[in-house]
């Protein structure tokens, strides 16, 4: 009977580049800003890397297909290279290959990188969404974008509630608005700039009922993480490491697209994904155990259905822990300390590795009095991709 | 008796006041005002989607597989090499071992379809013969083509049992008449003098094609109830008829006032109306005009009692409408402006023509997959259940799901995406009987969707490779029409 992996792998070192239109650097010069500071922060050097994993999502707008590019850009002396690709949840799978790796014992020491140079597409949002999902959906999708996709399933969720429109759109311009204001301390962070809840609700509608400030950036960015066997963490510069506690993903089987038993408005492979991940990590109830939350807020809608499908808030009722400031930063779980995907962006194969550098950080105490969670033990990160309808959900759970 | 067993047609919801167009362009030719409204297709409709609707009006209790032959006749058919009818026949999952044709190059090729399918079944070549008319034409603006002509559909079914109008006899004319053209590089008609076309063509032909019939048949003018032939110009129009010994209320309205003139879907569309006011024992002459004319005098049977009702045809589409309060939408639909489509708009994804063909009945026939080990309905076309208590492999059977209604389980408009109407307004759907899908919605304002609300799918085209040269057509979800 398997165990998990729980405390079998430490983290001993992470980095982050700047996230933003970095117009003047390529996805090299990403790749190597964030490795470099991984490599600092573990006090390691590159030769010490045994094997590595490269996350990118859309390879095709900038950064090529196989791991080549991560081979040559840090020039990894031909160790074992493997490049991942799993949508907008690419980082945190990428991160699950490094983990699997030394936890299954065939590593010491391995490597997992993200990164994603959006802003090579000449326009805003993502690349084409239909024509990225293989021939057939190209003729049967719908003409959809990522925030129509998330934007249907606010339709169905306020229709489920019962929340009439207006009280929705200042619940999600909530959700919005304290990232916003978090994200504004952070150095990395792509949009920096605190907003009201009513210059949210006032903003142009990208999908409707979604505005502009529902939705996150498009960013450019790359973020690592250094990860070796628990048991030698104790050789480097982390006498008490992050470890990891779980790393689930749950991916859908198309019975929400296809079958009629799916109401539209929470997504089902959170669920999945979460119950698992808490079986794992031995979280009996994550709204008392979990200090943090890093959720994949590409669009306001989906970290309010984060909030329930987690199983912290219950369900229908996560507007009430919004309204109550349960999820800011002095809350009583604060989501997003870092601003999220709303404030850095969403540099697809980058993400779920930069939710987990804020844990990280967090959980070492070390982003600063503005920003630091109060002893915190236990983080978790909640990376999505694809649409509520067809979408895969990463969590990892780390702590001390 | 071989003769029409069911009729439908289609007219586009869109109607503009040719006031609005005048406005806009009418300096340029000032004399090309026209009273009352025209119907518009939508950016996503074309002479394919039009045959298709008036197809499904003309089906829609007919038992597909009776089918063996389908004629499309259209002059303005998006491919000039594909064959336009393989597409209608594949949107309505007809049987494969049938005979299709697009009949074309004149307005006229309405009737000579009909007539051909007729000479089929009289043959007993073929049970039953679908044929399809329409046109969506493109205009140069300021023109009086612009101000007269309109978008439409017409479709009849041929054959021998359940006749609603019999075939009583035919005669055509058919002269190399140049009224207008278009060589193969063109992109929009050419068209000599009106005074020639209406006095050594139009007045000409279409009385001699009528005479004809009734010379043929026997008949005097008093026999026939209704006299149905397009209107080029109104006065000529009415001036036919009078010469003929025809009264005014024995002519079948042109509808150049709310529809407009629709090409070679005119005189199908015409017919249609005839029967929708015709009692058994009616005789009805259904002439066309474009190159010659052909005439052809029908007998109304009692069955017409039985379809009446039972149709949109003109009548119920007439009252479908949307106002369209903009020239330049209108134009731009017609890829006639071009319009600012930013980088999105314009990177077109490839398509793989190995997968429309593959997977041509989920796409242009709109077929998903019914389990038969637990009856659930899945699209597209599965061979691995989706119901997780089943999974069964294999054990799928075709399942037809553009004839049914839907109910709106979620939904939005779209911004980001390009589209010719922004916004784009997409949902996921619940069929009725099961079946579920996200779909993109049409001829709807976002202000009127909900969830919950019913509606039903129309065949339109998806998107337009101009690279490629790919029209590539799928269903889109529109409000119930009923």
């Amino acid at each position: 009977m398997a165990e998990g992996i729980k405390d079998q792998v430490a983290i001993i070192g992470m980095g982050c580049t700047k996230f933003g239109e970095r117009w003047d650097v390529g996805s090299e010069d990403l790749m190597i800003e964030a490795f470099q500071e991984a490599l600092d922060d573990a006090g390691l050097e590159k030769k010490d890397i045994q094997a590595a994993w490269l996350g990118s999502g859309v390879g095709e707008v900038n950064v090529g297909k196989s791991a080549l590019p991560l081979s040559f850009a840090l020039k990894l002396p031909m160790i074992p290279v493997t490049k991942v690709e799993n949508f907008c949840a690419t980082g945190s799978e990428a991160l699950r290959g490094a983990v699997y790796a030394v936890a299954s014992g065939a590593y010491d020491i391995c490597l997992a990188i993200g990164v994603e140079k959006l802003k090579d597409t000449g326009f805003g949002g993502l690349p084409d969404m239909p024509s990225i999902m293989g021939t057939k959906n190209r003729h049967i999708m719908p003409n959809i974008t990522a925030p129509g996709g998330f934007a249907m399933m606010a339709s169905a969720y306020f229709k489920k509630h019962g929340i009439a429109p207006k009280e929705g759109k200042e619940v999600l311009a909530m959700i919005s608005a304290k990232s916003h204001k978090n994200g504004a301390k952070h150095p990395k962070a792509h949009l920096r700039k605190e907003i009201t809840v009513e210059q949210i609700m006032k903003a142009p509608i990208i999908a409707s009922p979604l505005g502009l400030f529902d939705c996150c950036g498009v960013s450019d960015g790359a973020a690592a993480a250094i990860v070796c066997r628990a048991d030698m963490a104790k050789h480097f510069k982390k006498p008490d490491p992050v470890k990891i506690k779980s790393i689930q993903i749950a991916l859908s089987s198309g019975e929400e697209l296809m079958y009629d038993k799916w109401d539209g408005s929470h997504v089902i492979t959170c669920r999945k994904g979460a119950k698992k991940a808490y079986e794992e990590a031995g979280v009996k109830n994550p709204r008392e155990e979990i200090n943090m939350l890093e959720v994949h807020d590409c669009f306001s809608i989906t970290e309010l259905a984060a909030y329930e499908d987690l199983g912290i808030s219950a369900e229908g009722k996560a507007s009430n822990d919004v309204r109550d400031g349960f999820y800011n930063l002095d809350g009583k779980i604060p989501c997003q300390p870092d601003g999220g995907l709303k404030c850095f962006g969403h540099p697809i194969g980058a993400s779920g590795l930069r939710m987990l550098y804020e844990v990280y950080n967090q959980l070492l105490q070390r982003v600063g009095p503005e920003r630091q969670i109060k002893n915190p033990s236990l983080g978790l990160t909640h990376n999505m991709g694809g649409f509520p309808a067809m979408n895969l959900v990463s969590i990892v759970i780390a702590g001390l | 008796m071989v003769g029409i067993v069911s009729y439908g047609a289609y007219i586009p919801k869109y109607r503009i006041d040719r006031k609005i167009i005048y406005k806009a362009i009418g300096w340029l030719n000032p004399a090309t005002y026209l009273p009352g409204e025209k119907a518009v297709a939508n950016f996503d409709e074309d002479s394919i989607t039009m045959a298709v609707a008036a197809g499904i009006d003309c089906l829609s209790d007919i038992e597909l597989d009776s089918i063996d032959s389908m004629f499309f006749a259209t002059t303005t058919s998006p491919y000039k090499e594909r064959l336009g009818a393989q597409i209608i026949s594949t949107a309505f999952n007809l049987r494969d071992d049938i005979r299709t044709a697009d009949f074309t190059d004149s307005p006229k090729a309405a009737t000579t379809a009909m007539l051909s399918a007729i000479d089929a079944v009289k043959a007993g070549n073929t049970d039953k013969s679908l044929v399809c008319a329409s046109d969506c034409r493109k205009v140069k603006p300021g023109g009086s083509q612009e101000q007269l002509f309109g978008e439409g559909a017409g479709s009849v079914l041929i054959g021998k049992e359940g006749s609603i109008a019999n075939l009583v006899d035919s005669y055509s004319v058919s002269y190399d008449f140049t009224d207008h053209w278009r060589s193969e590089d063109d992109k929009f008609d050419r068209q000599w003098e009106d005074r020639f076309i209406r006095d050594a063509g139009y007045k000409k032909f279409i009385g001699e094609a009528i005479s004809g019939v009734l010379k043929k048949c026997n008949l005097e003018p008093k026999d026939i109830a209704k006299v149905c032939y397009p209107s080029l110009y109104a006065g000529d129009h009415k001036s036919i008829a009078r010469n003929l010994g025809f009264t005014p209320e024995q002519l079948q309205d042109s509808m150049v006032a709310n529809v407009g003139y629709t090409g070679t879907g005119n005189s199908l569309m015409l017919l249609v109306a005839a029967f929708e006011d015709a009692n058994p024992g009616d005789k009805i002459i259904v002439a066309s005009f474009g190159s010659g004319s052909d005439a052809l005098l029908f007998e109304v049977t009692e069955e017409i009692n039985n379809i009446k009702g039972k149709r949109k045809g003109i009548k119920k589409h007439l009252e479908l409408k949307r106002d369209l309060d903009n020239y330049a939408k209108m134009i731009s639909f017609r890829n006639i402006l071009p319009v600012e489509k930013g980088i999105r708009g314009e990177k077109i994804p490839f398509s793989a023509l190995t997968e429309m063909w593959r997977s041509r009945k989920s796409i242009l026939g709109l077929c998903g997959s019914k389990c038969k080990a637990c009856g659930t309905i899945q699209f597209p076309i599965q061979r691995v259940c989706v119901n997780p208590d089943c999974g069964a492999v294999d054990k799928m059977e075709d399942c037809q799901l553009s004839n049914k209604k839907g109910t709106v389980l979620m939904f939005t408009g779209d911004n980001l995406a390009f589209t010719p109407n922004p916004p784009q307004v997409y949902c996921t759907l619940d069929f009725e009987g099961g079946g579920r899908s996200w779909f993109d919605m049409t001829d709807v304002d976002l202000e009127n969707v909900s969830v919950g609300m019913s509606v039903e799918m129309s065949f339109r085209r998806k998107y337009l490779d101009e690279a490629f040269g790919v029209h590539g057509y799928f269903w889109k979800a529109i409000p119930s029409t009923e």
